[in-house]
């Protein structure tokens, strides 16, 4: 294989127990991840879309090494002094209240190696000029800030240890549209600088279009189409990624909201549904759908759907 | 023309704070007619809800002041009013729905308790007949198992049937005029397009006027007839949703359909509005969005008004204005 991959995912599977009996044996599992297998190539940006409780936080966890998954395996390539950071959606709570800036960016330097105080102001003027910071903002606290810029805290303290690999996790979600034009400008920028590998979470469409070179659909703790994400996007093969798509607010829309409803409800992820996941959403379920469906590597993508990688796309979607 | 079921006329708000009174909203006019679907889009902070909250009477007492403007509900004049009279308004002719369905429901009681409730004090439907009257409710937020439902807690359901019960609760006693703060932004996508779907045809089916608060600019065009678009606690430009959003004539409306990453092409970045929102305490003295804006000039200095730019199309800026002088 001639893909530069930094990390690779086979099989992972995350099961969660809940409640427990007297004897502390669990009453069930709740199945949050479900076989992902994922290629994350370096430098390169791997949108993760899907609807909340699909897993797309739990595989962040797994990514970031915070959980062990309960099955499969991750292969990480990069060195040990490298490793994976992490943006959080909501830059209020994961910023820590106590702590100057120039300590909230430092920190996960600190956290590793213990370096004097002057090397790491020096450490966090530098990556504060990098987020376009002011460096008179150092000394502030983060309820100084405002939404945008202690997002930009946020992300100064995951370039700080200088990773290969950042998690970005609905980084622009709470922020306003004016906002999160200047955050995801100066995403494309870090990247383009430093090399950086991005996994960008996020239930916005239309960022991970803009942003992402790849783009993962994940239902019910499943990878359901991963392809890069103009050929996924444009011409989506997996019914459930026609359904987000279709569902997307759009200025463009002339018709209003169309009439037809759609049944929303998520299957439990504590008993899996038997056969295809979508089964009981999707408007194709047919014949072949009692079974497991596994990825099918299409023209451009792969995707997990009898219906679709059987059959020509055209006859699909009339 | 009827007359309008929400008017506001030069309203302004402000806040007392330590640092000085936080100026948040800065004369609005705004209405809202019989059966109209009215939408009020802006960034954080530009008092599209402080605007809703204080036409209602929800802001805490003490903790505002309105220094000037009228409201007016169904023709009355909120201010004249008294607290009795609002509370009976609210819930029956004007109705409610927030952003966070889980806060917005008690957490104690059942669905069906809370939803009697509603009815029970707005109508004259006691007991059974306000049961039935809730099932079908909930039948028309196409929640199938109605009856069912009414006996579960909100921690039992997802969000957006907690939204749906929500509107559901909402048009219960078919009010005249509702109020949506954002109704959709805690909810997936797919089930924020069944939520407007279901709200949309529900209020086109009782004839209610609905003024719905968003900051997403797609929703708000998919969703109203005509649009209010909010900077720094002004109206800065208004007018059917298509023609505002389709052909925006102030510089800010016009930086914000720009700053959407749903056009843009992958490659170049983002047409990003610098600086931030301005400090409120004080306020600008001239147009507010001056400081932000690629257009800015010596007019500028001065506030500049709404001035009409098409039919039922206004912006405030000395750039329209000097081009239809």
């Amino acid at each position: 294989m001639t893909i530069d991959s930094v990390m690779t995912l086979s099989n992972i599977h995350m099961r969660f127990p809940f409640g427990e009996d007297w004897r502390g044996r669990p009453h069930g599992f709740v199945h949050a991840l479900n076989g992902i297998d994922l290629e994350i190539l370096r430098g390169k940006t791997l949108g993760v879309v899907g609807e909340s409780g699909c897993g797309k936080s739990t595989l962040a966890q797994v990514l970031m090494g915070i959980r062990k998954p309960s099955e499969g395996e991750v292969i990480r390539n990069f060195g040990a002094d490298h490793d994976v950071q992490i943006v959080f959606q909501d830059p209020q709570s994961s910023l820590n209240a106590r702590m100057p800036v120039w300590r909230v960016i430092t920190e996960p330097v600190f956290a590793v190696t213990k370096r004097p105080k002057a090397e790491l102001r020096a450490l966090a003027a530098d990556l504060a000029a990098k987020v376009g910071l002011r460096p008179e903002v150092l000394d502030r606290y983060p309820h100084e800030f405002s939404g945008g810029q202690r997002q930009r805290i946020a992300i100064a303290r995951a370039l700080s240890s200088d990773p290969d690999v950042i998690v970005l996790d609905e980084p622009t979600s709470a922020l306003d549209i004016s906002i999160q034009a200047q955050i995801l400008n100066l995403l494309k920028d870090l990247q383009a600088e430093r090399g950086l590998t991005y996994i960008f979470i996020s239930h916005d469409i239309s960022v991970v279009r803009y942003l992402c070179d790849e783009v993962a659909v994940m239902y019910l703790g499943q990878v359901v189409e991963h392809g890069a994400s103009d050929a996924v996007l444009a011409a989506p093969k997996h019914p459930y990624t026609r359904l987000l798509l279709d569902s997307i607010p759009t200025m463009r829309a002339t018709g209003g909201l169309g009439e037809s409803l759609s049944n929303t409800d998520l299957p439990s992820n504590r008993n899996l549904p038997t056969g295809c996941f979508f089964k009981d959403r999707c408007e194709l379920a047919g014949v072949g759908c009692d079974v497991r469906q596994n990825m099918v590597p299409t023209e451009q993508a792969q995707v997990r759907c009898c219906q679709t990688a059987a059959t020509t796309p055209q006859k699909v979607s009339a | 023309m009827a007359d309008p079921v929400l008017k506001i006329d030069g309203l302004e708000v402000l806040f007392p704070g330590f640092s000085g009174d936080v100026h948040a909203v800065n004369g609005v006019d705004l209405d809202v007619q019989p059966g109209e679907i009215v939408g009020l889009v802006g960034e954080s902070g530009s008092a599209k809800s402080v605007t809703a909250m204080t036409a209602l009477g929800l802001l805490p007492a003490g903790a505002f002041r309105q220094s000037a403007g009228t409201i007016s509900i169904l023709g009355r004049d909120v201010a004249t009013m008294s607290e009795r009279e609002m509370n009976k308004l609210r819930g029956g002719d004007v109705a409610m729905i927030f952003q966070e369905p889980q806060t917005a429901l008690n957490p104690t009681k059942t669905i069906g308790k809370q939803m009697l409730r509603v009815i029970e004090l707005h109508s004259n439907l006691r007991g059974l007949a306000a049961r039935d009257r809730a099932i079908e409710l909930l039948k028309d937020m196409r929640i199938n198992d109605a009856e069912e439902i009414l006996g579960r807690y909100p921690f039992e359901l997802s969000g957006g049937m907690r939204q749906r019960i929500l509107i559901g609760m909402a048009f219960a006693c078919s009010p005249k005029l509702l109020v949506a703060d954002e109704p959709t932004t805690a909810l997936d996508v797919t089930v924020q397009r069944q939520v407007l779907q279901l709200l949309h045809a529900k209020a086109r089916q009782t004839g209610a006027s609905v003024l719905f608060i968003s900051h997403d600019l797609a929703v708000i065009s998919q969703f109203c007839d005509r649009i209010y678009v909010m900077y720094a606690g002004r109206v800065v430009e208004s007018g059917p949703a298509q023609k505002v959003l389709g052909n925006p004539q102030h510089p800010y409306t016009a930086a914000l359909i720009e700053a959407l990453p749903e056009d843009a092409n992958p490659g170049e970045p983002l047409a990003s509005i610098p600086g931030t929102v301005p400090n409120l305490v004080n306020p600008p003295k001239g147009c507010a969005f001056q400081a932000r804006c690629r257009h800015a000039h010596a007019a500028c200095d001065s506030r500049p008004v709404l001035t009409d730019v098409g039919t039922k199309h206004q912006a405030a800026c000395w750039l329209r204005e000097e081009i239809s002088a």
